[in-house]
């Protein structure tokens, strides 16, 4: 059965850390990192590797600083 | 074609601003402008040249229509009076502010307040010192003929894309209301969308991708910025001052008593000046064209020249300032005006003459 | 299964979402959280979709969004507080072949533009009207609204709104639902995936209705103001969900098909 990986790439330097993000994920894939960026938000980062690309954080985040991808793997 | 007619003011301006290839008229009923658009829709303009026509929720709803559509480009009017014209002055600031060309008539009546529907010329402050917030200034044309009305239709429109400004027309309800003849000119076409791409590139037509998108704004919160765009203004209007200055002078030659009046009360003047005249009193009318710019230097020139000067207003006095601005403490200047809605007599202004000038 | 590598997933042929060219490069000047910028997303997303973004005209209001013009990379005009109904009206009338459409906030269309927003719907303009409710003026530093729910405190009902004294809260969607010039009325949200989905959806539908020439859609979204509020994004959008949508509940309202 073909399975989908994902991967998301956050523009953190417009990232502004409001979390919503967050709760849109299905596989908590999302967390916000303990340092800051030059605006001084604390910004989205991944902590794990269980991204499925369904962009759900993508088309939440108001600022959409969200790039996704999605991959057929075997 | 040219055509001769015999019109109301209102709707020799309503009909001139259609063969002045008007895209829009927005307006919202008051006397005593009603006429214009009475006439507009009456005529169809719809089918003549494709001119919308829309009577507004309120003058408010009227002055952001003609924003919106000046934005677009489009050569587009409205008209009221006094009590319209004063809802209408956010929306005028912001189309000044913007930069946007536009028409604007009103045909005066007399205030403060609901007042009187009877003709005044008490808005001369409003129209020429802004009247809305800001340091803005409008090209400001006062019609004294029938046939004024209809040409500054157009005039104004060409002076509104040359120096992309609004113009206000400012009549008053004696001139919007009276028939005369008046030669109408000839149909000018409507603007099409590539003249309207070329001439005012920076209308909101539809970014396409051979430029960067067009905004109709008159907000910059930068205030380095929004100081460097009221120079740019204010240089306009100085340009403007030093191009447009419109009037007409009367028997000024060897004039040692001068009129200054515009509109309504000029043409009472001018036969004022025919009494005085038989009299044996050398009197000459400057009948003002535009209020702003204001005709500064000739008043100032004339100054030297006579003994004496009566500003002729309905109103308590506003263009005087302006004259003795001008004149500064060399000869008299005094005022002469009804007020509520009265129109002076010829006989009234020779009295005043007499009165505060002549014997004063 | 082989392991593969981020690298590899991040692969051009692999993109599926990413912000669209419709935005400018610019930072949003919304707070963190705000709806606004989501808003934003979502019609330009539609008018990149149905490749109409040459053709469309946007009215830029007063209140936060008034920088909308600052982000939206199309030719937009920005209105004096209220009335961009009546800008959008002529825009529309005198380019008839232009889509057009106003960006409002809830004080700006339900306040001192209602007679303009009321009056562009009774006529029946063939513009789209996107309204943005979040209960409160965002721009000024959260005072009162003409949506303020009863109770909710604000910078000038600061122990909450008495209806008695202070009037009560306008649903104005459900009130121009009933005038005969609109075609499609809806309440969305953008604070979910799911959310965003249909609101996205909605504008489609309002632009495609302005398309076919139909008359005025309108498509309110409720949207969060967490600096209004006084909370942080996530709260804010966990109060809405159990305060507001209860008195402006989501869904369609009017559809004239
Ligand atoms: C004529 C006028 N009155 C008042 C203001 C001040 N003002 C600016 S934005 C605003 C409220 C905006 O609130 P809303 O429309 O709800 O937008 P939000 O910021 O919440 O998105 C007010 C009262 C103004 N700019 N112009
Ligand atoms: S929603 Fe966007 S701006 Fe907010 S934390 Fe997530 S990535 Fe950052
Ligand atoms: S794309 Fe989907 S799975 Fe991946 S981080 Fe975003 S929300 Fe989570
Ligand atoms: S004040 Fe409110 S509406 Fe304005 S940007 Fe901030 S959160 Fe958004
Ligand atoms: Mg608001």
């Amino acid at each position: 059965m073909a399975k989908v990986k994902g991967d998301i790439v956050i523009d953190i330097e417009k990232c502004k850390g409001c979390e919503v993000c967050i709760p849109a994920c299905p596989n908590d894939v999302i967390a916000l990192s303990k340092n800051v960026n030059g605006k001084g938000y604390n910004y989205a980062e991944t902590i794990n590797d269980e991204c499925i690309g369904c962009a759900n954080c993508a088309i939440v985040c108001p600022d959409g600083v969200i790039t996704v991808y999605r991959k057929k793997v075997e | 074609m040219k055509e001769l007619r015999l019109m109301k003011g209102n709707e020799a301006f309503a009909e001139a601003a259609i063969r002045a290839g008007a895209d829009g008229y927005f307006g919202y009923p008051i006397t005593p402008q009603s006429e214009v658009m009475e006439y507009l829709m009456a005529e169809k303009p719809e089918d003549r040249t494709g001119m919308v026509v829309l009577q507004a929720e309120s003058e408010v709803a009227a002055i952001n229509m003609v924003y919106g559509g000046a934005a677009c480009g489009k050569r587009v009017l409205t008209s009221s009076s006094s009590p319209g014209i004063s809802l209408k002055q956010e929306g005028i600031s912001y189309i000044a502010g913007a930069e946007l060309p536009c028409v604007i008539l009103n045909v005066v009546r007399g205030g403060p307040g609901l007042g009187t529907i009877q003709p005044s010329q008490s808005d001369y402050f409003q129209a020429t010192k802004g009247g809305g917030h800001g340091d803005y200034k409008l090209i400001v044309l006062a019609p004294s003929s029938v046939q004024e009305m209809a040409d500054f239709a157009g005039l104004g429109f060409d002076l509104a894309f040359k120096y992309r400004n609004p113009v206000m027309i400012l009549s008053d309800g004696a001139i919007g209301q009276m028939m005369e003849k008046v030669m109408l000119d000839e149909q000018r076409p409507r603007l099409t969308e590539e003249e309207i791409v070329k001439n005012t590139p920076w209308a909101t037509t539809g970014k396409t991708k051979d430029r960067e998108r067009n905004i109709v704004t008159s907000l910059d919160l930068d205030s380095a910025k929004q100081e460097l765009h009221n120079h740019a203004l204010q240089a306009k209007y100085r340009e403007i001052e030093k191009n447009e200055t419109r009037y007409e002078a009367i028997q000024c030659e060897d004039a040692e008593y001068l009129i200054v009046a515009y509109g309504t009360s000029a043409r009472i003047s001018q036969k004022a000046v025919d009494i005085l005249r038989a009299k044996g009193i050398k009197a000459g009318l400057l009948r003002l064209i535009t209020l702003f710019p204001f005709p500064t230097e000739v008043i100032s020139k004339l100054a030297d020249q006579v003994k004496g000067i009566l500003t002729v207003e309905m109103s308590a006095g506003q263009m005087i300032e302006d004259v003795k601005l001008s004149v500064g403490c060399r000869v008299k200047v005094e005022h002469f005006g009804r007020m509520g809605g009265i129109i002076p007599s010829p006989a009234e202004v020779v009295d005043a003459m007499h009165n505060k000038i002549i014997g004063g | 299964m082989a392991e593969i590598t981020k690298e590899e997933i991040r692969q051009p042929e692999n993109l599926i979402y990413k912000k669209t060219d419709l935005l400018t490069d610019k930072a949003l000047s919304y707070c963190p959280g705000c709806g606004h910028g989501t808003a934003h997303r979502i019609v330009m997303e539609v008018l990149e979709e149905m490749g109409i973004q040459d053709k469309t005209i946007g009215i830029a209001p007063v209140g936060c969004s008034v920088l909308a013009y600052e982000f939206m990379n199309i030719d937009m005009q920005q209105a004096a507080h209220g009335r961009a109904p009546a800008v959008a009206t002529a825009v529309k009338r005198l380019n008839p072949d232009k889509f057009v459409f106003t960006y409002q906030g809830d004080g700006d269309l339900a306040a001192i533009g209602t007679a303009e927003t009321i009056h562009a719907c009774n006529r029946g303009e063939n513009i789209v009207i996107i309204f943005v409710n979040n209960g409160i003026y965002g721009m000024t530093g959260g005072q009162m609204a003409p949506t303020t729910l009863p109770g909710m405190k604000s910078s000038t009902s600061p122990y909450g709104r008495d209806v008695h004294t202070m009037g009560n809260p306008l649903k104005i969607t459900e009130l121009i639902a009933q005038l005969p010039g609109t075609i499609y009325v809806t309440r969305q949200a953008v604070h979910t995936p799911a959310n965003v989905r249909k609101t996205k959806k909605a504008v489609r539908k309002a632009f495609e209705n302005q398309k076919l020439k139909k008359g005025l859609s309108f498509v309110e979204i409720v949207s969060n103001c967490n600096s209004g509020w006084k909370m942080t994004p996530r709260q804010a959008n966990e109060w809405m969900v159990e305060h507001m949508f209860p008195f402006y509940p989501l869904g369609d309202i009017k559809v004239n098909d």
